[in-house]
């Protein structure tokens, strides 16, 4: 096949998987948030347990009037959902499904997505500052404050990972996976879930959007289309995170017949952990601002360097 | 011309005037956002020079880390929507940073430009060479610089504190500055700083910039 009908076929593949991924994803947390608190979820839509639902609400998104408030930096204002939405669709080119099912292989791919999705807080920022509310600064603040937070216990969590491999692309890092990562990279692997729920900005991290404070933080102003860009940048956000997990401490395709359906299990374990980050929504309550980011700085820094450590003492005594 | 040099030299227009019009622009926050831009294509620049590694680290602490603490700050200060007339400069000022520009063109120019000859090698630097450089030949440069970020570190905190131990004014000044995240912006959320932030805040965004 020659290069640009390669290059096209790619790019193109990871668009639908960018377009159906988050909205399976959406449609699974109607379902499981519904039966979790005894109710059915959506049942109309579409016919068969209302499968449909997320896409009449993009119809429905689509067809409302798109509204610059007077006062708002217009500019900013209107490129503010682009800037959210498009790291999370350059980070889910580079995670494996399977060793050969990449659609951009790089060799520093683990740093390649941790640096792309960091990009993603701009968009907040942009959103909440050029909406000239205050509902939406305050939320900004909050989420620029808790995703500094956050960042630094995840990176030091995927550190750990990449010595404990020796390598930092995502192929070479689920490649070296074991079953004995599961125990010995441990403590990683819940600093890097907690520090992701709190990047997503998900519950019970969700402070920058609390509804019931700020109206919806940043996102207040929107409508329309870019409203719904931005609740599409935030479960195009889980399936990456998820997937990532899945990857980084889950072993990615290994597993049965891991030749064949190896990208069936990774699709398969990141779905487990898209149903946990659900769960974790229904079962805590908001978190206040300090107690965030006393988790952040108090427990979370310190259980990830503790991981460092011990990751790297054992790759020491034992190389 | 292959298409590694097409992709530089974008890369660096880009860079360029993106840098040009963080300087020129009178909205402060859209100047933080341009440097955005700016740092940006230079990590693109390192990408097309085969430096992988240094254009990642450079996404991710200098775009995803400072230019968001710096964003940050602005915002919790000032930063009206529109134009800031505050943050004009002199033609003095003006004239004389364009000599200061001039020179380091020159120098810079003069320096490198000899080197360019027709002779192209791109190998692209290794993960491993350049941390072995790194902690190797340039351990000591790098531990003593990070010796250096914890002191500065560690006075910034000092400075905090002893203002507050000096009198309820210095501490409130500072508390208004720094410490009060919720009440401050909330007068100036509207596009107009108060005259109160005007007056009393010590003029960090203008500051950084001059």
């Amino acid at each position: 096949m020659s290069q640009p009908i390669e290059v096209t076929l790619r790019a193109l593949a990871v668009l639908v998987a960018f377009l159906v991924l988050p909205l399976l994803v959406g449609q699974t947390e109607h379902k499981v948030m519904a039966h979790m608190q005894g109710r059915l979820g959506p049942m109309y839509a579409g016919g068969f347990h209302g499968w449909a639902q997320l896409v009449a609400d993009g119809v429905k998104f689509v067809q409302k009037e798109d509204i610059t408030p007077a006062a708002a930096d217009r500019w900013v204002f209107r490129v503010a959902p682009a800037v959210a939405l498009v790291p999370y669709l350059v980070a889910l080119a580079a995670i494996p499904l399977s060793p050969h099912l990449v659609a951009a292989a790089a060799p520093g791919s683990a740093v390649f997505v941790l640096a792309v999705t960091a990009v993603g807080i701009l968009g907040t920022l942009m959103a909440g500052w050029a909406s000239a509310n205050k509902y939406s600064l305050l939320g900004a603040m909050r989420a620029a404050a808790q995703l500094l937070s956050y960042e630094l216990p995840m990176v030091l969590a995927v550190a750990s990972v990449c010595l404990a491999a020796g390598s930092l692309s995502l192929t070479g890092i689920a490649g070296a996976w074991s079953p004995w990562w599961l125990l010995w990279q441990l403590p990683g692997a819940v600093v890097f879930l907690v520090s992701a729920v709190a990047e997503l900005q998900r519950p019970p991290f969700d402070m920058p959007v609390a509804d019931s404070e700020i109206v919806f933080g940043a996102y207040t102003e929107y409508t329309g289309l870019r409203f719904a860009f931005f609740l599409l940048s935030e479960y195009a956000g889980i399936v990456v995170m998820s997937l990532l997990f899945a990857v980084l401490y889950l072993g990615g395709w290994h597993g049965a017949f891991s030749d064949v359906l190896g990208w069936l299990w990774t699709l398969l374990k990141g779905f487990a952990v898209a149903v946990l980050v659900i769960w974790l929504r229904v079962a805590w309550p908001r978190l206040r601002e300090d107690q965030l980011q006393r988790l952040a700085w108090l427990v979370l820094v310190p259980l990830a360097l503790g991981q460092l450590a011990l990751t790297g003492l054992w790759v020491v005594t034992t190389a | 011309m292959t298409a590694l040099d097409v992709a530089f030299a974008a890369a660096g227009v880009v860079a360029s005037a993106s840098g040009l019009l963080a300087v020129t622009t009178r909205h402060v926050v859209h100047a933080a956002l341009w440097l955005v831009v700016c740092l940006g294509s230079v990590a693109g620049c390192y990408l097309v020079l085969g430096a992988e590694f240094v254009a990642l680290v450079q996404l991710l602490v200098y775009v995803g880390a400072v230019v968001v603490l710096v964003l940050f700050a602005l915002m919790l200060t000032r930063a009206p929507i529109g134009p800031n007339p505050d943050i004009s400069t002199s033609p003095l000022h003006r004239v004389l940073a364009a000599f200061l520009a001039a020179g380091v063109t020159t120098l810079v120019a003069a320096a490198l430009l000899p080197l360019a000859g027709p002779a192209r090698r791109r190998a692209g630097t290794a993960t491993g060479d350049l941390a072995s450089a790194l902690f190797g030949t340039w351990v000591w440069p790098f531990e003593i610089l990070s010796v250096l970020l914890l002191l500065a570190l560690v006075a910034a905190l000092a400075v905090s504190r002893m203002a507050d131990r000096q009198g309820p004014d210095a501490a409130q000044t500072l508390a208004e500055s720094a410490g009060d995240p919720v009440g401050k912006p909330l007068a100036e959320m509207a596009g107009r700083p108060t005259a109160q932030s005007a007056g009393e805040l010590p003029a960090q965004p203008a500051g950084e910039r001059a």
